[in-house]
């Protein structure tokens, strides 16, 4: 049970979370709580290798093995025309290998068995014999023309997958062979990964007797997979089931289609009972979909006194073996465009090259809006590099730059158009707060005395809440998002959207929306999502688009059962439906304050007294396309200390001020900001996913990819203005990725900072305390 | 994430364990607190044909002083060691170690015996344990002997247990005269093994003098490490700013780190280094004054 919240009027309230009762009591249900009769366990056997040739597949022991009841290879996908899958990026990726292998953990073969240690038993069973090939890990050396081809299934004989471009190249180059100065920095965002607490993982359960296939996936997107299995597998769409469970963690790792899945299905199929296939942690991080992986090159062209001009930005993407990068069909580098950032620039030229290498393919969006956190990293970074050159406060360059509140809406020069901000003010209050001109003072006494002490900025913008439907779809489907709502006689409602959440908080969030807009408390609103055959068609959860898409769709929802009740609440009243007003709460009679109905009276009546004319019944849904993005912003400070001795960087404070316009629940939204700016922290000064030159991944585990724990976590102080969205309903953007997106910089200029009397320009990511340490004593700086 | 199958054998006596040891030999493998071989079985990285549990075995629980010594049983668990407050005037690198090793979690299970039989080069009490010049406690089919520290540890996962040896305690000297030490850990993460790290026990005698100076090195080699040279520098001397530096100094002398993801051999040496003078300065304030002479 919740804790009862019957408070009205819920919107902008910190209501408690109404899913947590459930969780924080284990008594949430995952994918892997689902247990059906029958149910065999999946297990898959993956490469040891980064690239091979399979000479031969054995599997006449796995097959022989106890409790063993079915052994697939990439042979036996390929009789069903299976061994192979389209990728969300236009590209295919191979089910199970047929000829070669192209990165370590790759999927080669399955075994299905009654117990999952019997699965276990088996793959150890099958012998593969396979021919090492030449591994390429760098993208680099990828484009090389003496480099090995990796996708020899392709036409183009070449690692180069695309090329991408945005903003106007000739007027960039014009500026930047005037500009008075020019600053250059290469700048690698590492390969990271999402890695939820619960890793990937299905039940696929096929019944010959229905003919209907259940598929419980732990999924961001369920309709999206519905659609994507009908498109893969060419079973009618109408007969397949997509539930997605409760969801422990998602962050982009569960937007795609996975092989395991595809064999699950396959398995579920071919022996008529449910297969259950639950990833290990290992196989989540060295197979599923990695984050990032970019290697930047970005220069600044700006004048003496520190007016930015124009920014050319050139990157080279390393997508892994197949092009599975989550991204809107006609953006392969996802909203990278956005790089021109919180800055006020003439003109931008980006360009991206995708390449391929020895990898796990991806290139979803951890928490961020594709490819967004790559660009804000970039911008941020690079606008400190410029600071440093022109000698000048990193504050001070900024607030010379940011676009100003008269500007919006504003067009960038990579054609974006910002809806709504006011960046100086949000600035300066978190300048105000974190009291950055005594820090400053304190720094200059630190370094007279030998310390080190740090201050980093980033001021970025966000893009969230894809679509609009006329620039972004997924594998065709424009990235609308649904809600349909029944408010039943007594008043209670049902609300079901096409969302997914996993951890966002939507049961809370919808309800207040709608609960806010039928004059309802929250107890009396449940929300309901992931499952396909009960919810709206809905492109889910990732790209921080919930609130900005489906958010809006609740509201606009609840607005039209609210259209339909003044028609029955005239009808109650005894009045014209013109003589009807609405308070909020209830409905009365113009310029008659005593006569009222509330939504309960009308809802009772719908199913009891509807007048003539008007359908019975309280129901209505709502497909909503955007007609823009969402720009949530954020001016984020870290404080840090650096251990001379051992290199470590301390985080003595860290202040995120967020603007994401009207906000639904303040607590929910801080609860967001911390959970992401622990992401962030962790990608700056933990996480990477090295490979060395066999291609073997040297962080498939948790020893060595490190989340981290609260003892290691800064304490986190946040803040807020609002600046409301002018074409969103409610006024809302999104906000889960923000502080993601915009805290990396943040803690790497603050090291950078720190550093700046030893004249150093980067450090790449993770700030591990030995790359700070080698600084200190090249330049001989000792404990 | 499931084990080979094994077979499962869980002695009530310390006598029986040994008979079990014995008979199944190379294919017998102990299980203490688990916390490093049953994650090493799960990812099938270890597959010991037979488990002898000894989590029932009362007698390897708890310690005691005798003799001058501590000796505290194999199976005393981390966390009993962290909180122990009858341990933390005499022997607080006890606490001082435990509380760095790994998480809550691990420190409820794991036990001072299993880790130091793992043979874990990271692990953290076998650095504590050459600072405090422990012998490890080994019964065999014929009796019981004392293995010194500095001999126990042979080579990475391997000591100096026959196949048919059950490590029953740990033995560490009751420091003679005030004492202070120590346990220095630089971790990527909470939890983590350790980049680096160093354990130091000093005692002085009565002149105010290092009488006793114990450095284990962690995670800095194919073994724990004694920092011998370093030990040798304090030893009859006061622990001077001088002496201390010269001593941290020598520290890395000892160590044989390898390059790798945790940071180079150089970093390492130089964290130890850092770690030496840190600890030495530390336990010179703390036990200033608690001697006649300074």
């Amino acid at each position: 049970m919740a804790l009862p919240q019957t408070e009205l009027r819920p919107m902008g309230k910190p209501i408690l979370r109404k899913e947590d009762p459930r969780l924080i009591r284990g008594k949430g249900r995952f994918v892997d709580d689902i247990l059906l009769p029958n149910m065999l366990h999946l297990c898959i056997l993956r490469s040891p290798y980064a690239h091979a040739r399979i000479r031969r597949i054995d599997t006449s022991k796995a097959e022989a093995a106890p409790g063993v009841k079915l052994v697939l290879t990439g042979e036996d996908l390929a009789k069903m025309n299976l061994a192979w899958m389209p990728t969300l990026a236009g590209d295919v990726q191979m089910v199970l290998a047929t000829d070669k292998v192209l990165f370590q953990y790759q999927e080669v073969a399955a075994v299905v068995a009654e117990t999952r240690a019997q699965a276990e038993d088996a793959i150890q069973l099958i012998e593969v014999d396979y021919e090492p090939l030449p591994v390429v890990v760098d993208p680099f050396k990828a484009l090389e023309p003496d480099a090995p081809i990796l996708r020899e299934d392709k036409e183009k004989k070449s690692n180069h997958i695309w090329h991408w471009e945005a903003g106007d190249r000739e007027e960039t180059d014009a500026i930047f062979r005037e500009a008075p100065v020019v600053v250059k920095q290469n700048v690698r965002f590492q390969r990271v990964h999402p890695s939820p607490l619960e890793p990937c993982g299905c039940v696929a359960d096929y019944n010959p007797a229905t003919g209907k296939l259940v598929v419980y996936v732990t999924s961001q997107a369920p309709h999206v997979h519905r659609t994507a299995i009908a498109l893969t597998t060419g079973f009618p769409e109408h007969m397949i089931q997509v539930i997605s469970p409760d969801v422990g963690g998602g962050f982009g790792n569960k937007v795609p289609l996975y092989p395991g899945y595809v064999v699950a299905i396959v398995a579920s199929l071919k022996l008529g009972v449910p297969v259950k296939w639950i990833e290990t942690r290992t196989e989540n991080i060295a197979s599923t979909h990695f984050a990032r992986d970019y290697h930047m090159t970005a220069e600044i062209a700006a004048t003496e006194d520190g007016k930015m001009l124009a920014l050319r930005v050139k990157t080279i993407a390393d997508h892994g073996a197949f092009d599975a990068t989550a991204n809107p069909t006609k953006y392969p580098a996802g909203l990278y465009s956005i790089v021109t950032g919180s800055y006020d620039f003439k003109a931008a030229f980006v360009e991206v090259d995708g390449v391929h290498t020895n990898k796990p393919p991806g290139g979803v969006a951890y928490r961020c809006s594709f490819r967004v956190t790559e660009a804000s990293y970039l911008i941020e970074r690079v606008v400190d590099v410029l600071a440093r050159r022109l000698k000048m406060d990193p504050a001070e360059l900024r607030l010379r730059n940011f676009i100003r509140k008269e500007q919006f809406p504003y067009r960038s020069p990579t054609g974006w158009v910002y809806d709504s901000g006011d960046y100086e003010k949000t600035f300066k209050l978190a300048l105000e707060r974190i009291g950055y001109e005594e820090l400053r003072k304190e720094q200059k006494e630190k370094w007279a005395r030998g310390e080190f002490m740090g201050i980093g900025i980033s001021t970025f913008t966000e893009i969230v809440g894809a679509g609009p439907a006329h620039s972004f779809d997924i594998l065709g489907i424009k990235m609308f998002d649904s809600a349909e709502i029944r408010v039943h006689p007594t008043g209670k409602v049902i609300a079901r959207l096409g969302v997914r959440h996993q951890g966002q908080g939507h049961e809370t969030t919808f309800a207040q929306i709608i609960a806010e807009e039928l004059g309802l408390s929250v107890d009396d609103v449940v929300v309901e999502e992931g499952d396909t055959d009960t919810a709206p068609y809905g492109l889910g959860t990732y790209a921080s688009r919930s609130t900005p898409t489906a958010g809006a769709a609740a509201a606009l929802c609840a607005r039209r059962i609210r259209d339909k009740a003044r028609k029955i609440a005239a009808h109650l009243l005894e009045v014209n439906e013109d003589d009807v007003v609405w308070d909020g709460a209830a409905f009365s009679v113009k310029g008659l304050p005593g006569r009222s109905v509330t939504m309960k009276d009308v809802a009772f009546a719908a199913y009891t007294n509807v007048p003539d004319g008007i359908e019975p019944g309280l129901e209505a849904s709502y497909y909503y396309n955007p007609p823009n993005l969402t720009f949530p912003y954020g001016a984020y400070i870290a404080v840090v200390d650096i251990d001379k001795g051992t290199g470590a960087v301390k985080v003595r404070r860290f202040l995120a001020v967020d603007d994401c316009g009207n906000v639904i629940n303040p607590m929910i939204v801080e609860g967001q900001v911390h959970g992401g700016l622990t992401e962030g922290f962790a990608i700056a000064f933990m996480q990477d996913i090295p490979y060395d030159a066999d291609g073997n991944c040297l962080a498939p585990n948790w020893m060595d990819y490190l989340v981290p724990t609260a003892w290691d976590t800064p304490r986190w102080e946040t803040d807020r203005t609002v600046t409301p969205s002018p074409h969103h309903p409610l006024g809302a953007k999104g906000v889960g990725e923000s502080p993601n997106v915009g805290s990396p910089a943040a803690f790497v200029n603050a090291v950078l900072d720190a550093l700046s009397p030893l004249g150093v320009e980067h450090i790449d990511m993770p700030i591990y305390p030995w790359k700070v340490w080698k600084i200190l004593r090249e330049h001989g700086i000792t404990e | 994430m499931f084990p080979n199958a094994f077979k499962y054998e869980a002695p009530a006596s310390v006598d029986e364990a040994v008979r079990l040891l014995a008979e199944y030999g190379y294919d017998g493998k102990v299980l203490a607190g688990g916390q490093s071989l049953l994650p090493m079985m799960k990812l099938r990285v270890a597959a010991p044909a037979v488990l002898i549990d000894i989590n029932g075995i009362d007698a390897l629980q708890g310690w005691r002083e005798v003799d001058g010594k501590l000796r505290v049983g194999a199976m005393t668990r981390h966390a009993e060691l962290e909180h122990a407050k009858e341990l933390r005037d005499t022997y607080p690198l006890f606490f001082q170690t435990a509380r760095w090793i790994a998480d809550p979690l691990i420190r409820n299970r794991g036990t001072i015996g299993g880790s130091l039989a793992h043979a874990d080069p990271g692990s953290d009490w076998g650095a504590a344990m050459i600072a405090l010049r422990a012998e490890v406690e080994a019964r065999g089919p014929q009796g019981s002997r004392l293995i010194p520290i500095d001999e126990f540890f042979v080579d990475t996962f391997a000591t100096a247990l026959n196949e048919d040896e059950l490590a029953v305690a740990v033995h560490v000297p009751t420091p003679k005269g005030p004492a202070a030490s120590r346990y220095m850990k630089l971790e990527r993460r909470a939890g983590d093994f350790a980049i680096a790290a160093l354990a130091v026990h000093v005692a002085l005698g009565t002149d105010g003098r290092v009488s006793e100076a114990g450095i284990g090195i962690c995670a800095c080699g194919p073994i724990p490490l004694r920092a011998a040279k370093a030990e040798a520098a304090l030893i009859g001397r006061p622990l001077t700013e001088e002496v201390i530096v010269e001593a941290s100094r020598l520290v890395p002398e000892d160590a044989e780190p390898a390059d790798d993801l945790r940071g180079s051999a150089e970093y390492k040496r130089d964290v130890l280094r850092v770690f030496a003078a840190r600890a030495l300065r530390d336990i010179a304030k703390e036990l200033q004054g608690k001697v006649g002479i300074q």
